[in-house]
């Protein structure tokens, strides 16, 4: 499960897909996460939940390496975050859609992949599991919202990585491939693949097997959806958030 | 450094660059038309256009190339694929040099295109070996697009990149010596000109131009590939891996 206190940290140690340990960072003269802690468990789907300006996207940039932090320890797969040989085993998709827009599908999956070192078919086998299939020749450009962002889906999922950091990748989505995506990610987990995924709709929290909610650059409740409606005597994951928000 | 990735990335560059026919067509097409401009405005003094039509075929790709590289690297700053690239295991100079591979040929294919209209219909002079203008503006390219890919670190918008063409490349276009020989200015600004690599483009081209290839033809291309390779280096600082 998903822990955030000190004690056990300490207690369980090792094996954690992310481990982060009192984390500052400022971003614009502004303090965007004060100090967390947080530990995400391998093998799982855990969900980064939260208002947007809640600090999310910034605690998925650190994480991936890419943030310049203040303080604080951020140990992904058991390495420093950002360390060169996590290049290969983490993959990190932002919000805004980050592939060349004058190149068709096939042509960014090909380039990404020869980056990475890929096989070819693995081009076709990421295509078919962000169901772009019938977009293969399609310029990005001319995609719309949702199949652009499954797009730079597909470029992380090129590499087989061990760790996916995808943030807010079901915005613009129709339900239907929502629910198709949402069982690509299970289906990652079950491989073995650990995957932190943000958003900031409370109806994607039920989907998690992990939850972390966040507000205002702080953790403030971490578990499972069941174990978090339990625990504030709710039905809903939104009167859950709501309850420790206003306890927090 | 991989070679899979540096070629990747070139065939990348260009693949993009075949979905925009407009601008490559304006590649082509604008120097040689500038070029034949050139001839008539100086209808009446032809020996002023004997003296700057084979420099000018091989400055065209270090102005053109500078804009060129200021907006891809911009766009691959704002639209985020720059950030992805760092948060692979791609080395700064595969991409760095991908896109000089790219730019290089494209370079070549405009200088061959000016040089085939200058000097087969334009009667441009050199009395050095034609080949040798254009060879000089492949390096010359390769000096705009490095001096264009570290300057674009300091532009947040592509309103901004286009100005340095005008902040930065003309002032040293106008002291290079191509508009007046560098003798006849105001020794102030002879000195000033010493300092600018783009003087040191125009001499080795005024040098071929005039066949006079000795050893001061080889201390100028010296002085430009110095200058290439620094840009390079001073751009990829510019290029993090992590940012705030």
């Amino acid at each position: 499960m998903v822990t955030s206190s000190a004690d056990e940290l300490s207690r369980e140690g090792g094996g954690a897909a992310i481990e982060i340990d009192d984390l500052h960072v400022r971003r614009g003269g502004k303090l965007i996460l004060p100090g967390i802690s947080l530990r995400v468990p391998p093998g799982r789907v855990t969900g980064l939940l939260g208002p947007s300006g809640s600090g999310k996207t910034t605690l998925m940039r650190a994480i991936v390496g890419v943030q310049i932090v203040q303080s604080g320890r951020v140990t992904v797969l058991g390495q420093p975050a950002g360390t060169p040989a996590l290049r290969r085993r983490v993959a990190y998709v932002t919000q805004a859609p980050s592939v060349y827009a004058d190149l068709t599908v096939e042509e960014n999956l090909r380039y990404f992949a020869r980056i990475l070192g890929a096989p070819r078919q693995r081009i076709e086998e990421v295509i078919r599991l962000v169901g772009l299939t019938g977009q293969t020749k399609q310029v990005t450009r001319t995609l719309s919202g949702g199949e652009f962002s499954r797009a730079s889906l597909a470029v992380a999922l090129l590499g087989k990585p061990e760790l996916l950091v995808l943030d807010e990748p079901t915005v613009d989505v129709d339900p239907i491939l929502r629910r198709e995506l949402w069982q690509t990610f299970y289906e990652l987990a079950e491989d073995g693949a650990s995957l932190l995924v943000s958003s900031h709709v409370m109806d994607e929290a039920g989907r998690c097997h992990e939850l972390v909610l966040m507000r205002s650059g702080r953790i403030i409740a971490t578990g499972s959806p069941k174990e978090l409606l339990e625990r504030t005597h709710t039905d809903e994951l939104e009167d859950a958030f709501v309850a420790l928000a206003e306890a927090s | 450094m991989s070679i899979t990735a540096t070629l990747a990335t070139a065939a990348r560059v260009l693949g993009q660059l075949r979905r925009d026919p407009r601008t490559l067509a304006m590649v082509f097409l604008v120097a040689p038309a500038l070029l034949t401009l050139f001839k008539y405005i100086f209808n009446n003094q032809p020996h002023t256009f004997d003296r700057i039509g084979a420099p000018m075929i091989g400055l065209f790709p270090l102005i053109m190339m500078f804009l060129i590289t200021s907006i891809a690297m911009l766009r691959e700053r704002t639209t985020g694929t720059l950030e992805r690239l760092m948060s692979l295991p791609l080395a700064k100079l595969d991409l760095l040099v991908g896109y000089a591979l790219a730019f290089a040929l494209l370079a070549a294919l405009q200088g061959g295109i000016t040089g085939a209209v200058g000097f087969g219909l334009l009667n441009v002079q050199a009395r050095g070996p034609s080949w040798a203008v254009v060879l000089l503006a492949i390096m010359n390219a390769l000096l705009g697009m490095t001096l264009g890919l570290f300057l674009s670190a300091f532009a947040r918008t592509e309103f901004q990149a286009v100005q340095f063409l005008p902040a930065v490349l003309f002032p040293q276009v106008l002291l290079g010596g191509l508009l007046v020989p560098r003798a006849h200015m105001p020794h102030a600004l002879e000195i000033v000109s010493d300092a600018l690599p783009v003087t040191y483009a125009y001499d080795a081209l005024a040098k071929v131009t005039a066949d006079n290839t000795g050893i001061w033809l080889w201390l100028d291309i010296v002085i430009v590939a110095g200058t290439i390779t620094l840009a390079l280096l001073l751009g990829a600082t510019t290029l993090r891996r992590r940012t705030a």
